[in-house]
């Protein structure tokens, strides 16, 4: 059999790269003992997340990915463990007194999801979509969508305003 | 959808590997002569004092915060950006109502004087 | 690069698929732009040093080859065969890979940059916010730089450039708002089509002003070059690096700095497009060429501008360039993003009445103008607000803004 080079699934590739990003990165977070470590590891599993929204056909939303997850969450998320903790400790204990109650409420959780994963029919569509799918986000947003994006609005002064308040306590703490 | 992003992939896999042959050229050519004294934390010449942790001003954190949810506000305003020209006048309003609600966010941080740096 | 497709296409080979094909493309393409970005350093680097040193009535660089012009390769071989020392203290792994990181992250711009008619790398529907997506990775190669040099003057050095990125990004994403209203379409191929008629520099000079201000905070380049002030923290984030690791960063800044400068010129000074020429509609190569010379030239004057800038003006202090960012430019670029709106809207063409806006018989003319004196008059009624402001208030910050403006506040 001739080699056919448009056999080659690359689709299945990138997907297993992106889950090996996405998974591996998880499981670096809940297991490095170094809290800015665990951080990179979470960018690299929120980067894995944004591989599959490219194969998924939503290239805005992979975008959107990385620019508020990688550029903005992940920062804040660094400079909050910078924030709080001393740097370069020397790892963080990973097992509090409560680790055995933990345990069964895990297994308890990976079983219903287990369970989700095989009895939903998950509906899928090959198709691409059609037109610009940003032009249409805009259309639903302003649209059949706009009091959830008035709402997001009012979410995001609430997040703003608050955010300021609790954190406006220590700066006045530092300044007295 | 898939198409466009293939050349990133390709760019993406092309650039990684330009930092990678960089450092192995480099390690091949450099001298290697470490000594303890060589590899001390700098600071002006004189020896370390106390831990690298410095107070940190939570300004940054606050500047931060505010950062974030500016961030999250432009990611709805461009897909507005985008259909602005075929969307009735009334989402015109609603989509300025938008932004005058998290400006009131941002003249409340003022206020209260989280905007300034000391 | 589709009609490229589409002459290989048309042999029929059966091993030369369409998918075959545009992959081989981009395998030829793509190490272009990879290579190109870096190599472009060359040049950079003996310009700055060229420009910088005929500002300080110095000659510059003139011993390596004609003109000096070999500069660039000296320092190459003398950042490949210095010693690099990785202090004991350090986090090596992260400490490794944040140069790199940043390299990656400066070189992946380039991707979506349409260099002539019809050619570009990735027409990504969501191009312009690629651009600032791509950025945050340059960010998190700072702050990993910083944290794991474990060093007091590295840290503060990466906070202070991290704090400094995240305020100017704010008014940068909300000027590519603007842009994106003008086109109707993130896709920078698009933006620059939507430049045929009029660049967007005379549409919306002062959008343009505070992309490049907010882009020069984002490069780090003087004066907004806290990332370096020698003077306060010694060399900032990278004070630890040595050898072929500083280097790294310093291609990382550089081929910033020239992406920034694509971006300028793509944004605002409509790309390929040659004043009074429709390139585009040539056939053949000529139109190309000479798409790509004029984009070049725009960036290049854009270059020049910021190393002039570096030669002639100091450093700003972090206070007045966190108030100047915070309480002028955010405002200001939010009013902007509305006044745009507003005006757009009312011009919009459309056959439906609901859609159509109510002054869409001036297209485009009439659009130009309007657009033009609302962003005049962004700029006169911020200068104005700020003015009263920072008379009547105690806000010290707002005083310093005025200041730097130029507004009196007595």
């Amino acid at each position: 059999m001739p080699f056919d080079p448009s056999q080659i699934p690359i689709v299945q590739i990138v997907f297993f790269v992106m889950t090996a990003c996405a998974i591996g990165g998880a499981i670096g977070v809940v297991s490095s003992p170094n809290l800015f470590h665990s951080a990179l590891y979470l960018v690299l599993s929120l980067f894995g997340v944004a591989g599959y929204y490219v194969l998924l056909s939503a290239g805005f939303l992979a975008v959107v990915q990385l620019m508020v997850y990688v550029g903005a969450i992940a920062i804040l998320i660094l400079f909050a463990i910078m924030f709080a903790r001393r740097l370069m400790g020397q790892g963080e204990n990973q097992n509090n007194q409560q680790w055995w109650l933990s345990l069964p409420i895990v297994m308890i959780l990976f079983a219903v999801l287990v369970g989700v994963v095989n009895t939903v029919s998950w509906p899928v569509s090959g198709a691409e979509p059609t037109g610009d799918t940003v032009m249409e986000l805009g259309h639903a947003f302003l649209g059949s969508y706009l009091i959830p994006f008035e709402v997001v609005s009012i979410l995001l002064s609430v997040a703003l305003i608050g955010g300021i308040f609790l954190a406006r306590e220590k700066v006045e703490a530092e300044e007295a | 959808m898939l198409q466009e992003f293939e050349f990133l992939g390709v760019l993406g896999a092309i650039t990684l590997t330009i930092p990678v042959v960089t450092l192995i050229i480099a390690w091949l050519l450099r001298p290697k002569k470490p000594n303890p004294a060589k590899q001390e934390t700098y600071e002006s010449g004189i020896k370390t004092i106390g831990d690298t942790w410095v107070q940190f001003k939570a300004q940054y954190y606050i500047y931060a915060i505010i950062f974030v949810v500016f961030d999250i506000e432009a990611v709805f305003l461009f897909p507005f950006a985008v259909a602005l020209r075929q969307l009735p006048l009334y989402s015109l309003i609603w989509a300025i109502v938008f932004i005058v609600l998290l400006f009131d966010g941002l003249l409340y941080g003022w206020r209260k004087g989280a905007l300034h740096w000391n | 690069m589709q009609s490229l497709i589409d002459w290989v296409l048309s042999f029929q080979n059966p091993w030369l698929t369409e998918p075959i094909v545009r992959l081989l493309s981009h395998l030829v393409f793509a190490p272009i732009v990879a290579v190109a970005a870096p190599a472009a350093l060359i040049i950079l680097t003996w310009l700055e040093r060229k420009i910088i040193g005929r500002i300080q009535n110095r000659l510059g660089p003139n011993r390596a080859g004609p003109f000096g012009l070999f500069q660039a390769f000296a320092d190459m071989v003398k950042m490949f065969t210095k010693e690099d020392i990785t202090p004991a203290n350090a986090d090596r792994i992260i400490y490794n890979m944040a140069p790199g990181l940043g390299v990656i992250s400066s070189i992946m711009t380039f991707a979506v940059i349409p260099f002539v008619p019809g050619f570009l790398g990735a027409d990504l529907n969501v191009g312009l916010l690629y651009i600032v997506a791509i950025g945050g990775l340059g960010t998190l190669a700072i702050l990993m730089a910083g944290w794991s040099s474990n060093n007091k003057y590295s840290l503060l050095g990466a906070f202070r450039v991290v704090a400094m990125m995240l305020t100017y990004e704010i008014p940068m994403v909300m000027t590519l708002i603007v842009v994106t209203m003008a086109a109707g379409s993130m896709s920078m191929a698009a933006v620059v089509e939507a430049q045929s008629g009029m660049w967007n520099v005379v549409t919306l000079p002062l959008a343009f002003v505070i992309f490049f201000m907010a882009g020069v905070a984002e490069v780090g380049r003087s004066p907004f070059d806290l990332i370096e002030a020698e003077s306060e923290i010694i060399a900032g984030f990278h004070t630890e690096y040595s050898g072929i690791k500083f280097g790294m960063f310093m291609i990382a800044e550089y081929v910033h700095m020239f992406a920034l400068s694509f971006f300028a010129a793509v944004l605002f000074f409509g790309g390929w497009q040659v004043p009074f020429v429709d390139v585009s509609s040539w056939s053949g190569p000529i139109g190309s060429i000479l798409g790509l010379i004029s984009l070049l030239i725009k960036v290049f004057s854009f270059v020049f501008v910021m190393m002039w800038l570096r030669g002639t003006l100091p450093r700003f202090r972090i206070d007045h360039l966190q108030n100047f960012g915070w309480k002028f430019l955010v405002p200001v670029s939010l009013f902007l993003v509305i006044v745009v709106a507003v005006v757009i809207r009312m011009f919009a063409p459309g056959s439906d009445v609901s859609v159509a806006g109510p002054l869409s018989g001036l297209v485009p003319f009439g659009e130009w103008v309007a657009l033009l004196v609302a962003n005049v008059l962004v700029v006169v009624v911020s200068l104005f607000v700020v003015s009263r402001v920072a008379r009547s208030s105690q806000d010290k910050g707002l005083r310093a803004v005025a200041a730097i403006e130029g507004v009196s506040a007595k």
